[in-house]
């Protein structure tokens, strides 16, 4: 999963990042904004249930819907 | 009647011991500690969500203390009219739990800042602040992320309720960016919900109670409470 900060909100630590950026040379490089990467497992054959379950961890705890948007994929593993 | 203050406690709270310090041996009322993992808020009158680094800070500030079993309690009580007080990491629990609207973001300067803040009291009608007599005072602040952010539809509904209590200014009570230690919207430092029984604010009124700190300011906090809920 993607948390990212949504596009119209600040982003202090992006902002300062892309001064480090600059100082490296990289002048054609802007808006820089850091989000976060989410990995988990979900225990589940249900594409419903697993998906379900994704987007409701992403809504009450993974991302604030205040400030930021998630994005997900996911993939079928074997139990290990 | 003494006053009875539940102090939350939460793996990683610090400033916790402060405030049971404030109002139990400075003020002289009633204080318990509430580890985060009961339910039972004891009988307090007023609850402390205290400053800190509540799960490390991690994910965001907040977010993760505020699904600890006693936040169930917090605002159940919040939601029956029960005073609570969120200070510092307890504002930005207060957030992330939706007691009251906004998000926080790091400062402006990326630093943690900590040091004397004027602060200018924007509403005396709350049971929080109808003793303070001065209408400016120096509080000391210390935090990486009080740059409160809410769209401009919150805020607007925030000052329409008369919901801002304090903003930083200057020694004078002007308001303006030069005065604004972190970047928060208008200058925000404390708010409280549209009832005004819960209130958030990033500075520490509980470092500023016993004289012997230097500074007393914040004190009133907890005299308005007496006032208010003794009179009731």
């Amino acid at each position: 999963m993607i948390v990212k900060r949504r596009p119209k909100i600040l982003d202090p630590q992006g902002k300062a990042v892309e001064q480090g950026a600059k100082l490296l040379g990289f002048n054609n490089v802007s808006g820089t904004r850091i989000g976060k990467y989410i990995e988990f497992f979900v225990n589940s054959n249900d594409v419903n249930t697993v998906e379900k379950e994704i987007e409701e961890y992403a809504e009450k705890l993974l991302s604030n819907p205040i400030m930021e948007d998630f994005e997900y994929s996911y993939k079928k593993v074997d139990e290990t | 009647m003494k006053l009875k203050f539940g102090i939350v406690v939460f793996p990683g709270s610090n400033c916790d011991h402060d405030a049971y310090y404030a109002v139990s041996k400075t003020l002289n009322y009633d204080a318990v500690f509430l580890w985060h993992k009961e339910t039972d808020l004891q009988n307090s009158d007023i609850i402390i969500l205290p400053g800190g680094f509540s799960y490390g800070d991690y994910l965001r500030t907040g977010s993760i203390a505020r699904f600890s079993p006693i936040m169930n309690s917090v605002i159940e009580f919040a939601k029956k009219g029960g005073l609570v007080i969120g200070i510092c990491n307890g504002f930005q629990i207060l957030l992330e739990a939706g007691l009251l609207p906004g998000v926080m973001l790091k400062n402006k300067s990326l630093k943690f800042i900590c040091k004397d803040v004027y602060l200018k009291i924007e509403n005396k009608n709350t049971v929080f602040t109808s003793s303070v007599k001065k209408d400016i005072i120096k509080i000391p602040i210390a935090h990486a992320e009080g740059n409160y952010f809410a769209d401009e539809d919150t805020l607007k509904s925030l000052e329409d309720n008369s919901q801002i209590v304090f903003k930083y200014s200057s020694p004078e009570g002007i308001i303006s960016e030069e005065w604004n230690p972190n970047g928060s919207k208008l200058n925000i430092a404390g708010i409280t919900n549209k009832s005004k029984n819960v209130l958030g604010m990033m500075p520490h009124p509980e470092r500023s109670c016993d004289g012997i700190l230097g500074n007393t300011n914040g004190t009133f906090i907890f005299r308005s409470l007496e006032e208010n809920l003794i009179t009731i």
